[in-house]
């Protein structure tokens, strides 16, 4: 290991982690919106809405997020659309990931009984106030475990961006190892890059898990 | 004591409920007064809860109307939630909210929907609480609660909204033998202060405690309809007879 060559890495490797994180930011929170749209049309059975969700879903969640950044960056532009690398890559991980949060958020909405619904009504509560302040509250808890699964899951795909020649952490550490031919510092440093990442929101997903625990009620 | 000089507050004239092709309750009528305390007694099945679910409005109907105090109830109307503030209700399963603390579970509604002064209602929530001894509670939430502790905290979260009346819907059923009666004790003390409630419950020794009028309901009608005294004492009807005896054991 050539620790000199590592420290000369660093600051490409540092470039790359925040056009990563920059990207995958943006694409999760559109996903997270995305997702809480979709769940929301399906749970409710929003006609027509909730047969298009259905479709996006299912399409997005069955083909790689590869080839679904090749059709946005390679084949919209053809029919005259065109779009930047960068904004594909955000835009194909919110996709991506809308998917999966829509599943994940759904099953936390249909987790909550019914008859808690029911009892809010019988407050007087309004429909609104019921999913704002009951429904909503529980179905988030109960999607945490998943919903962060899918947060770490979503910037590890982030990795296939160097396929649109984003210059992200892989990218980069392919490139680096095709010029130079230091494969071992590169691949390291790749892996603790993505490490950097990663374990971070880990630790931070372990916190907001038990922060709502209490709302995982077993009676 | 005539009933018929009390003001009238829920009206179920001549209803039918189907489930799909099941009827469950068929040209179904009773008044509730001002006042009274009205049980529903019958075996499983019979449509009592459904009575209940359907004063609320969380039951659509096939025919008939339900009217409280002359309006019309129905949960698809507007005006459902301003009934619902007035009719309490108590479910079998407590239905705390386990996100929220006692106390924020017994505020929740008065504060969100009643727009109600949020320290006046903590206020009262306290007082509610410790009127059905459980104070030092305020603070847990429902999962840390033995079932008698949920269902007194619920009955304190639908008294908080000054309902006029309530609806409890065998608000007993599951609980432990030992905590049915720190819950029915709750009831018995409203029944005394004269509220209006409507109850069903397989309690008898309840029923007959705290009923002004006990109806007696069998396959959606009503069989046989009385004060606790005539019902419990001297029933009338073969059905109630029968039902009445299957909560008597005798060594043979």
């Amino acid at each position: 290991m050539n620790w000199e060559v590592i420290g000369s890495y660093l600051p490409l490797y540092w470039k790359a982690m925040l056009l990563t994180l920059r990207i995958g930011w943006i694409g999760i929170v559109f996903a997270i919106l995305l997702g809480v749209l979709c769940a929301i049309v399906r749970f409710y059975k929003i006609p027509v809405l909730s047969q298009l969700a259905g479709v996006y879903i299912e399409v997005f969640r069955n083909t790689p997020l590869l080839v679904q950044l090749f059709f946005l960056y390679f084949a919209l532009p053809k029919i005259g659309i065109p779009i930047r690398a960068d904004f594909c890559g955000a835009l194909g991980l919110a996709l991506l990931g809308g998917a999966y949060m829509a599943e994940t958020f759904r099953s936390g909405l249909e987790s909550v009984a019914g008859i808690q619904t029911e009892s809010a009504l019988s407050l007087g509560m309004n429909k609104s106030q019921v999913v704002t302040h009951i429904i909503f509250p529980q179905a988030f808890a109960r999607s945490v475990p998943s919903f962060v699964a899918n947060i770490i899951f979503l910037l590890k795909e982030t990795s296939v961006f160097s396929a649109i020649s984003l210059m992200d952490l892989m990218f980069t550490a392919k490139d680096l190892i095709g010029l130079y031919y230091k494969t071992t510092e590169c691949l390291t440093l790749l892996v603790v890059f993505y490490a950097l990442i990663l374990i971070p929101v880990s630790v931070l997903g372990d916190r907001l898990e038990r922060r709502v625990r209490h709302a995982e009620f077993g009676d | 004591m005539s009933e018929n000089k009390k003001e009238e507050i829920i009206k179920v004239n001549h209803i039918t409920k189907r489930y799909d092709d099941n009827s469950v309750l068929e040209d179904f009528s009773l008044s509730v007064y001002e006042g009274e305390v009205v049980v529903i007694v019958g075996p499983s099945g019979c449509g009592k809860s459904t009575i209940l679910r359907i004063m609320n409005g969380l039951e659509p109907i096939q025919k008939g109307e339900v009217t409280y105090r002359g309006e019309k109830v129905d949960g698809k109307l507007g005006s459902i939630t301003r009934i619902r503030e007035k009719v309490g209700m108590v479910f079998q399963s407590y239905e705390l909210f386990p996100h929220k603390t006692i106390l924020q579970n017994v505020m929740l509604a008065p504060v969100l929907v009643q727009k109600r002064d949020k320290k006046e209602v903590k206020e009262e929530a306290l007082q509610l609480l410790a009127r059905v001894g459980l104070a030092e509670k305020k603070d847990s939430y429902p999962r840390q609660l033995s079932g008698g502790q949920k269902q007194r905290v619920a009955i304190v979260r639908a008294l908080c909204m000054h309902p006029e009346v309530l609806l409890f819907d065998e608000v007993t059923a599951a609980l432990d033998p030992e905590m049915v009666r720190e819950v029915l004790e709750v009831i018995l003390s409203l029944a005394k202060e004269g509220k209006t409630m409507v109850i069903v419950t397989h309690e008898m020794a309840f029923a007959e405690a705290i009923a002004d009028r006990v109806i007696f309901l069998d396959a959606g009608q009503i069989e046989e309809e009385g004060t606790a005294e005539e019902f419990f004492r001297h029933p009338k009807s073969e059905r109630a007879k029968q039902f009445l005896n299957s909560f008597t054991y005798e060594k043979k």
